[in-house]
């Protein structure tokens, strides 16, 4: 673990040291280049928040109602069938929809089974090997204002459940 | 269909609501979560700014084409459509980069300017591109080596050994990137024939 805590705190600074002495070493003017470069930061964060807000507000109301609860415990009995744990499948449906309501599923997954659990080891498992796609879709295509996502919502969502199905398999063969 | 899944959850979320009676918290949430929405949008600026700012030293320095030149083989054929010393791929392969080591927050900035560089690519248009989906799939199927928030967690639990979850999530995050990959060739090769039709 220590090696692994040690890297996460220092490769960031060591990035940008590098950055930094190799601008200067390439005569490249630092400060200016910085200053110029991060002006667009701003305008690209304003333009996001009219798909946040509509995503957002979109996904709170659909959970705040309980019709999200609904629809995951509908599906509990079937997956459970299947042999996925049933305690796992809220967490495999609210990945890729909301980051911080898997973050908190996760955090309670692991307070109830403990860490060491079958089932606090999947979640961790499942936590990292996925991401938010609904998200990253809205961040992304927000920030460059494209309004037709084509295929690639379906595509996320596919790479999402192998990602889920992928997390119980290795979990599994390794721990089970 | 993202049009039909955002009125989908508004709509059903409202229904379910009057029949079970919570509406007084779908009353709470819709503007406590708009506000939140906002909140996130301007916290970005602060990693937004300091990343392509530093981004920009990168690039002037000739930092992202010596790592364009580095990886060219191995991404030119996942992104054939974008010109080789295109600078899109090298905004591409540092958010690729970036994601490998769990730089989340140096990621995203680099995302957007690669989204910028396939977006000017694809004529200015504000439908997606081919190489847009590949790089969304890949990116949401998550390429973390070290998943830090997740051990950070475990560790706040007491587990034994918090790191043991790192080969796991490895085989996983490796099992759905490639799935990802394959499925976006998939569909692309269904629109291409859709077209030729």
């Amino acid at each position: 673990m220590g090696a692994v805590s040690t890297i996460s705190i220092w490769i960031m600074p060591c990035l940008i040291g590098f950055v930094l002495v190799y601008g200067t070493f390439k005569k490249v003017s630092t400060y200016e280049a910085f200053v110029e470069g991060g002006k667009e930061g701003f305008s690209i964060a304003v333009s996001i928040i009219p798909y946040l807000v509509g995503m957002l507000v979109a996904i709170t109301v659909f959970r705040a109602s309980g019709a999200l609860d609904f629809l995951i415990s509908s599906f509990q009995p079937f997956l459970a069938i299947v042999g996925v744990p049933s305690d796992i499948v809220p967490l495999a449906l609210i990945r890729p929809i909301s980051g911080t309501g898997a973050l908190a599923m996760t955090s309670d997954l692991i307070a109830t089974h403990g860490p060491d659990s079958f089932i606090g080891r999947l979640a961790s498992t499942m936590q990292g090997s996925t991401d938010t796609t609904l998200y990253i879709l809205t961040v992304y295509f927000g920030a460059v204002g494209i309004r037709k996502m084509g295929d690639a919502l379906k595509v996320g969502l596919l790479a999402d459940f192998v990602g889920i199905i992928s997390a119980i398999v290795f979990v599994t063969i390794v721990f089970g | 269909m993202v049009n039909l899944i955002w009125v989908f959850m508004f709509v059903f979320g409202i229904i379910y609501a009057a029949i079970n009676g919570t509406m007084e918290e779908v009353n709470k949430v819709l503007f406590t979560s708009a506000q939140e929405a906002v909140t996130i949008s301007l916290g970005l600026i602060s990693i937004l700014v300091f990343w392509l700012g530093l981004m920009n030293i990168a690039k002037q320095a000739g930092l992202l084409h010596k790592l364009t030149s580095l990886f060219k083989p191995f991404v030119r054929r996942l992104f054939p459509e974008i010109p080789p010393d295109h600078p899109a791929m090298g905004y591409i392969l540092s958010n690729m980069v970036a994601n490998l080591f769990g730089l989340g927050n140096a990621a995203t900035p680099m995302g957007i300017k690669a989204m910028e560089q396939m977006k000017r690519l694809n004529d200015d248009r504000d439908d997606v591109s081919r190489s847009m989906i590949t790089f969304l799939a890949i990116n949401t199927s998550s390429l973390t080596i070290i998943p830090t928030t997740v051990i950070a967690i475990r560790m706040n639990y007491g587990s034994v050994s918090p790191t043991d979850i790192v080969a796991t999530t490895l085989m996983a995050t490796t099992c759905s990137t490639l799935a990802a990959i394959l499925i976006d060739r998939y569909f692309h090769r269904r629109r291409v024939m859709k077209r030729r039709q």
